[in-house]
C-alpha cells in the first residue's frame, strides 16, 4: 500500500545509472530521474565516498551540455548538494559563468547562487563585475540571488563584498519587494560598524516607503538598535524614531505589526505611555483565530509582564480565555502571564482555574506552572494557604519524576522564605512520602524533615511517617529514614527515648546499611548505654556536611579522620544529598581544614587528648620544595602548655610504599620546649596522604618560640607498580626536611573587633604600653605594614592594612588574642622618615 | 543578527519518516542528530491539534487560470498560478520545542515544518511556512499526499532551493516559487504554444476533480 518511487532503492545500483551522464546522447529526463535518486540518497541521510562524490561530480559536469532547462536546475542542486573541493570547483566554473551571462534570467540566477557557494576570494575578483551588474538586474529573481550571495560571501570576503555599496544602494529603491529586503540586509550588514553610516540609513528609510514587509521588520529592528544606541545622549524628551515604531503598528502586513509591538515593549526604560499602544495591538492578537497570532502575543506579553505587570493587566480577561486554548503552549504562557500580573484578590479563582488545565498538559507545561506559582506564593505569601494546598494536590497526582521534583523543590521553598507556610508544608510533603515512588525524592524529603521537623512545635508528629519509611520502602529510603529518626533524636531530647526504640528495631533490618546508621546512631546518641559524646559534637555530626571515607583499610574506622567540608554550598543545593557512601569516585581525603576539624582529630589521639584547648592552628607551612619525591607540610597547633606538629606527608613515588613513618625533631635551638609524644604513620602508600603527630611540652601560657629541625624517617618498600603489592623487607631511610619555627605570631588569633575605637577606649589605661621601633629601610610603607602584620598575626580592622599610594604617614589597628586569652589591641603608627619609626601603642 | 534566519524546513510523512529535509543551520553536526531531532519533534507535534479531525483536504476553486505574463524585457518568461487552489481548514500551529520556534502545518500523510530561532518573529516563519505549503500545494496540482511528493520529489527539492538561500529567505510568495519550479518544463528559448498551457490546465483539472472526489 505504501507506494514509493524510491522503493528498494540501493546506493550501489543508482551510482551505475549515473553513467548516463557520460552518454553522447543525453535523455534529460532520465538524467532528472537519475538526479533526483541521487538527491533522494543524500536526503536520506546517505553519504557519499570521496571517490563516489567526485566520480559523480565530473558526471554531473558533462550534463552542461545538455540545453533542457529542467535538467540544468537539477545540476545546480545537486553541485551545491556535492560541495566539491576547490580543484573540482576549476572544471565548472567556465560552465557556470557561461550561464551567469546567459540571456535566460533563471540560468543567471542560478549561476550566481551556485558560483558564489563554491567559490574562493580568486575567483571572486574575476566575476566581481558581473556580480555588480547582476545586482542592478532588471530580474528582481537575478538581484534577489546575487544580493542573497552577497550576504553570504561577506562573511568570507567582507572586502570585495563591501566594493558593492553603491549598487546595493540602488537596489534598495527597487520596486520589487523581495530585492529590496535582500538589498536592505546586505547594506546594513556592510556598514553595520559604522553607526552613523547606519543611523543614516535608518533616518532615511523611515521617512520613506519601504514596500516589503520583509524589509520592513529589518528597519523596525535597525531602528531598535539605533535607538538603543543613542539612549545615553537622549535623556529628556521623545525617544526619536518612536513615531516610526508606532506607525509600523498601523501596518496592513501582520508580521510588521508584530514585529513594531515587540520593539515597542523591548526598548529600553520604556514608558507605559509608549507601552500603551504596542499592547493595545498584542491584546487584538491574542482573540486571532491564528494560533501563530496568539502565541507571538502572549509570549511577548508574558515577557512584559515580568518588568510592566500593570500595563499587561488589560488583557487578563483575553488572557483567561487562552487557558482554554487547544495549543497547550499558549494556553500556559497565559497562565504563567496571568500568574504575574495578578493581585492578591485574584488568586483563588485563578487557582480554580488552573486546576482544571493541570489535568490535561504534558509535564513539561506543568513544571512551567509550578514555577510561576512558587514565584506567586513568595510575591504574596499571605495566600501561602491556598497556593500550598495547590502544590500539595498535583503532588498526589499523576506525574513525572521532573514534574514531581519541581513540586517538592518548590514546597521546600516555600517552607523556607514563609515561616507560617512551614508546618503544613512539612505535613504535605510526609503525606507524599508516604505514597512516592521515587527513591531520590523520598530520601531527599527525609534528609529535608529531619533538619526542620524537629525544630518545628510539635515535632513527634512527623516520627510516625519517617517511621513507616523504615517499614516500607526499600533500603535506600529505610537508611535515610534512620538518618532522620536519628536526628530527632538528637535534637529533640522528650523524643530520644521513643527514638531509641525504633532504631534498636532497625538493628534487625535485613539491609547492611541500614543496620549500621542504626547502630552508628544509637551509639552516638548515647541509646546503647555507653559514654555519650557531647550533645554538640552528635549535632556536628548528624547536621554538618562530612566528606565520604573512601579506601577499604585495615585499621579501625575513626569517624575523626573524615574531614569536614567547609565551603558553604549555595542555597539551591540546600538539600544536599544523604549521606550514604557512594562516592567511591571522590577525592581522597585531604588534610583537614578548620579549626574545628583539628581539634576533632588532635583530640581523638590518646596522647594527646589531655592538652586542653586548642588554642590556634597554623596555615600549613611547605617543608619540602615542590615536586620532590616526599612532600610534607606542617601544622602548628598551639595548646596552652603544649604544641603539637602535625606532618602532613604525601609520597609521590608509585614503586614506593612508607611505613612507620615519623619525623625525628631536633629542638636544641628551642631551648624552653621538650618533646613528650609522637605518633607514627603506620604506612603511607603512593598519593594517599597522611599524618604523623610529634608532640612538645613548653612552659604554660608563655609563648615560647624556637626553631627545629626535622628529618622524616621511615621503612621504605618496593612496590611492583602492575601488582600493587608491596615486597615484605623494607629499608630504612630517612629524608631531610626544612627547618620550622614557632613564631610570636602562632601564639596570636586573629580577632576582629567590630568598633575599635570603643574597645580601645573601654580598656584599662595601665594596660597600654607605648614603644618605638625602627624597621630598617623598606620598599614601599606598605610592605612595611604587611611585614609587621604577619609578624604580629594579628587581625587588621576597620581596613586599615591598605595603606593608600604614596601616603607618607599611616595608621593601621590591629586586633586579637593572645595565648592565656589576652585580648589585645594594637595601634601602630608608621611615618616615612628616611629609616621607617614605628611608633607603637 | 538581526537578520531573519530560518534553521530548516522539514516535511516528513505520517511516521516521521523523511520525505525531504533542508538543514540551513550547523546547530545539527551530522544525520543522526538530525534525524533525532525530526523524530522527537514529530511525536512532540502529533499530540497537538495542528490536523484538523473529518474532512481531510479541501480546497476551493475559484478561479483557475494559468497566465503567462512578460517581463517588460520581453525576455523573462514565468508562469503564474492565479488562485488555483485554497486550502483552507488548515491554520499553521506552533510550538517552542528545544529552543527553537517551529511553526508546521498537517495535510493528509504529509508534515510540513519551519524551523527557526527562539527570538525570532514567529509571523515571518509563518509566511515562510505558507509559502512552502502552497507551493508544494500548487506544484502537485491539488493532490497534497506522500505517494504524490516522492514523486515529484524533484518538484519538491527544487521548491526547497527556491525558498530559503543558506538560511536566508528567499521568496515567501507561493505563487512565484512555484513559478519559478515548474517554469523548469518550458525552455524560455523556445516558444510556448498555447496548447502547453491548455494541457497544462486540463491536467490541473483532472487531478483536482479526482482529489475532490476522493
Amino acid at each position: 500500500a505504501d507506494y514509493s518511487p524510491f522503493l528498494g532503492i540501493e546506493k550501489g545500483a543508482v551510482l551505475q545509472e549515473a553513467r548516463v551522464f557520460n552518454d553522447p546522447q543525453l535523455d534529460p529526463r532520465r538524467c532528472s530521474q537519475v538526479i533526483t535518486k541521487l538527491l533522494y540518497l543524500l536526503n536520506q541521510g546517505e553519504t557519499f565516498t570521496k571517490v563516489e562524490a567526485t566520480e559523480v561530480f565530473f558526471a554531473v559536469t558533462k550534463l552542461f551540455q545538455s540545453k533542457d532547462i529542467g535538467l540544468r536546475r537539477m545540476v545546480y542542486v545537486m553541485i551545491k548538494e556535492l560541495s566539491p573541493s576547490a580543484d573540482e570547483v576549476i572544471i565548472v566554473t567556465s560552465s557556470l559563468m557561461k550561464d551567469m551571462t546567459s540571456k535566460t534570467d533563471m540560468y543567471r540566477a542560478n549561476a550566481i547562487r551556485v558560483l558564489c557557494r563554491i567559490t574562493d576570494g580568486t575567483l571572486l575578483t574575476q566575476i566581481e563585475r558581473y556580480l555588480k551588474q547582476a545586482i542592478v538586474d532588471k530580474n528582481p529573481v537575478v538581484a534577489s540571488a546575487t544580493l542573497v550571495s552577497g550576504i553570504h560571501l561577506l562573511q568570507t570576503n567582507p572586502e570585495i563584498v563591501k566594493r558593492w555599496s553603491n549598487e546595493v544602494q540602488e537596489a534598495v529603491q527597487s520596486r520589487a519587494a523581495l530585492v529590496q529586503f535582500h538589498a536592505l540586509a546586505l547594506l546594513h550588514q556592510i556598514r553595520q560598524n559604522d553607526r552613523l553610516a547606519v543611523n543614516k540609513l535608518v533616518s532615511s528609510l523611515t521617512k520613506g516607503s519601504v514596500r516589503s514587509p520583509l524589509a520592513q521588520c529589518l528597519l523596525i529592528r535597525y531602528t531598535s538598535q539605533v535607538i538603543r544606541e543613542s539612549a545615553n545622549n537622549n535623556q529628556a524628551g521623545d525617544r526619536p524614531f518612536y513615531d516610526f515604531l508606532e506607525g509600523c503598528l498601523r501596518h496592513k502586513a501582520e508580521m510588521v505589526i508584530f514585529e513594531a509591538a515587540r520593539a515597542i515593549t523591548e526598548l529600553n526604560g520604556v514608558t507605559s505611555r509608549e507601552l500603551t499602544p504596542a499592547i493595545t495591538v498584542l491584546q487584538l492578537f491574542l482573540s486571532s483565530s491564528k494560533p501563530v497570532l496568539r502565541f507571538a502575543a502572549v509570549r511577548t506579553l508574558n515577557k512584559v509582564a515580568m518588568t510592566h505587570p500593570m500595563a499587561v493587566t488589560n488583557c487578563n480577561i483575553d488572557m483567561e480565555s487562552l487557558i482554554s486554548d487547544q495549543n497547550r503552549s499558549i494556553a500556559t504562557l497565559a497562565i504563567t502571564t496571568l500568574l504575574k500580573t495578578g493581585n492578591e484578590s485574584s488568586v483563588d479563582r485563578l487557582m480554580k482555574q488552573i486546576t482544571n488545565f493541570m489535568s490535561d498538559i504534558a509535564d513539561e507545561f506543568k513544571i512551567v506552572v509550578v514555577e510561576a506559582i512558587r514565584s506567586l506564593c513568595l510575591k504574596f505569601p499571605l495566600k501561602h494557604r491556598s497556593l500550598m494546598n495547590f502544590l500539595s494536590n498535583i503532588l498526589r497526582e499523576e506525574g513525572g519524576f521532573e514534574y514531581k521534583k519541581a513540586i517538592v523543590d518548590s514546597i521546600v521553598i516555600l517552607i523556607r522564605d514563609i515561616p507560617e507556610a512551614k508546618e503544613s508544608g512539612l505535613l504535605h510533603l510526609c503525606e507524599f512520602i508516604e505514597d512516592c515512588e521515587f527513591t531520590y525524592l523520598s530520601t531527599q524529603i527525609l534528609h529535608f524533615l529531619g533538619i526542620e521537623g524537629p525544630k518545628t512545635s510539635d515535632p513527634s508528629k512527623y516520627i510516625r511517617y519517617i517511621y513507616n519509611r523504615v517499614h516500607l520502602e526499600n533500603a535506600t529510603v529505610r537508611a535515610g529514614a534512620v538518618s532522620t529518626l536519628a536526628k530527632f533524636g538528637a535534637m529533640v531530647d522528650t523524643l530520644k527515648p521513643r527514638v531509641f526504640v525504633l532504631l534498636r528495631r532497625c538493628l534487625f533490618d535485613n539491609d547492611d546499611e541500614v543496620r549500621d546508621r542504626a547502630t552508628l546512631y544509637l551509639n552516638t546518641l548515647g541509646g546503647d548505654g555507653a559514654v555519650v559524646e557531647t550533645g554538640e559534637d552528635v549535632k556536628e555530626f548528624l547536621f554538618g556536611s562530612l566528606d565520604i571515607p573512601l579506601e577499604p583499610s585495615e585499621e579501625a574506622f575513626d569517624i575523626n579522620s573524615v574531614p569536614k567540608e567547609v565551603k558553604t554550598q549555595p542555597l539551591a543545593e540546600k538539600k544536599a544529598p544523604g549521606k550514604k557512601p557512594t562516592g567511591l569516585g571522590a577525592p581522597p581525603a585531604g588534610p583537614p581544614s578548620t579549626v574545628d576539624a583539628y581539634e576533632k582529630l588532635l583530640s581523638s589521639i590518646p596522647e594527646f587528648a589531655n592538652f586542653g584547648k586548642l588554642f590556634k592552628s597554623s596555615a600549613p607551612v611547605e617543608l619540602t620544595e615542590a615536586e620532590t619525591e616526599y612532600a610534607v607540610n606542617v601544622v602548628k597547633h598551639i595548646f596552652d602548655g603544649h604544641v603539637v606538629f602535625q606532618y602532613n606527608c604525601t609520597n609521590t613515588i608509585p614503586e614506593q610504599l612508607l611505613e612507620n613513618v615519623t619525623v625525628i625533631v631536633d629542638a636544641s635551638e628551642a631551648e624552653e620546649f621538650a618533646e613528650v609524644a609522637s605518633k607514627p604513620l603506620r604506612s603511607l602508600p603512593y598519593d594517599s596522604p597522611g599524618q604523623t603527630f610529634v608532640a612538645f611540652e613548653k612552659p604554660e601560657g608563655v609563648p615560647a618560640v624556637g626553631k627545629f629541625s626535622n628529618m622524616l624517617r621511615f621503612i621504605v618498600k618496593e612496590v611492583d607498580p602492575s601488582t600493587g603489592e608491596a615486597e615484605d623487607d623494607g629499608v630504612e631511610d630517612e629524608y631531610q626536611l626544612e627547618e620550622l619555627e614557632v613564631v610570636a605570631a602562632d601564639y596570636m588569633l586573629k580577632v576582629g573587633v567590630s568598633n575599635f575605637r570603643n574597645a580601645w577606649e573601654t580598656m584599662d589605661a595601665d594596660c597600654e604600653r607605648v614603644d618605638e621601633y625602627g624597621l630598617g629601610p623598606r620598599e614601599s610603607l606598605a610592605e612595611a605594614v604587611n611585614a609587621v602584620i604577619n609578624l604580629l598575626g594579628m587581625q587588621p580592622c576597620e581596613g586599615t592594612e591598605v595603606v593608600p599610594n604614596n601616603s607618607r604617614s599611616h595608621t593601621c589597628l590591629l586586633s586579637g588574642v593572645y595565648i592565656g586569652n589576652v585580648k589585645v589591641l594594637v595601634r601602630l603608627q608608621f611615618g616615612l622618615d628616611g629609616p621607617k619609626d614605628v611608633a607603637m601603642k | 543578527e538581526s537578520c531573519p534566519s530560518i534553521k530548516n524546513i522539514l516535511l516528513l510523512d505520517s511516521e516521521g519518516n523523511r520525505v525531504a529535509v533542508k538543514y540551513y543551520s550547523d546547530e545539527w553536526p551530522n544525520n543522526s542528530v538530525k534525524e533525532a531531532f525530526e523524530k522527537s519533534l514529530f511525536t512532540k507535534t502529533q499530540k497537538t491539534n495542528a490536523r484538523t479531525e473529518g474532512k481531510q483536504f479541501v480546497f476551493l476553486f475559484v478561479h483557475s487560470h494559468l497566465s503567462f505574463s512578460s517581463c517588460p524585457d520581453k525576455k523573462y518568461h514565468s508562469l503564474t498560478f492565479h488562485n488555483v487552489f485554497i486550502p483552507f481548514l488548515f491554520t499553521a500551529e506552533i510550538a517552542m520545542f528545544e529552543s527553537h520556534i517551529i511553526v508546521y502545518k498537517f495535510v493528509q500523510d504529509l508534515h510540513f515544518f519551519v524551523t527557526g530561532a527562539e527570538n525570532e518573529n514567529e509571523l515571518i516563519l509563518v509566511t515562510v511556512l505558507q509559502g512552502f505549503f502552497d507551493a508544494v500545494g500548487l506544484l502537485l496540482r491539488g493532490t497534497v499526499d506522500k505517494k504524490e511528493a516522492l514523486e515529484n520529489l524533484d518538484l519538491i527539492l527544487l521548491c526547497l532551493d527556491e525558498i530559503v538561500d543558506g538560511g536566508i529567505i528567499l521568496e515567501t510568495d507561493a505563487n512565484v516559487i512555484a513559478g519559478k519550479v515548474a517554469s523548469h518544463s518550458i525552455d524560455a528559448a523556445a516558444p510556448l504554444s498555447e496548447q502547453t498551457i491548455s494541457q497544462a490546465l486540463a491536467t490541473a483539472r483532472e487531478h483536482l476533480a479526482r482529489s475532490l472526489l476522493k
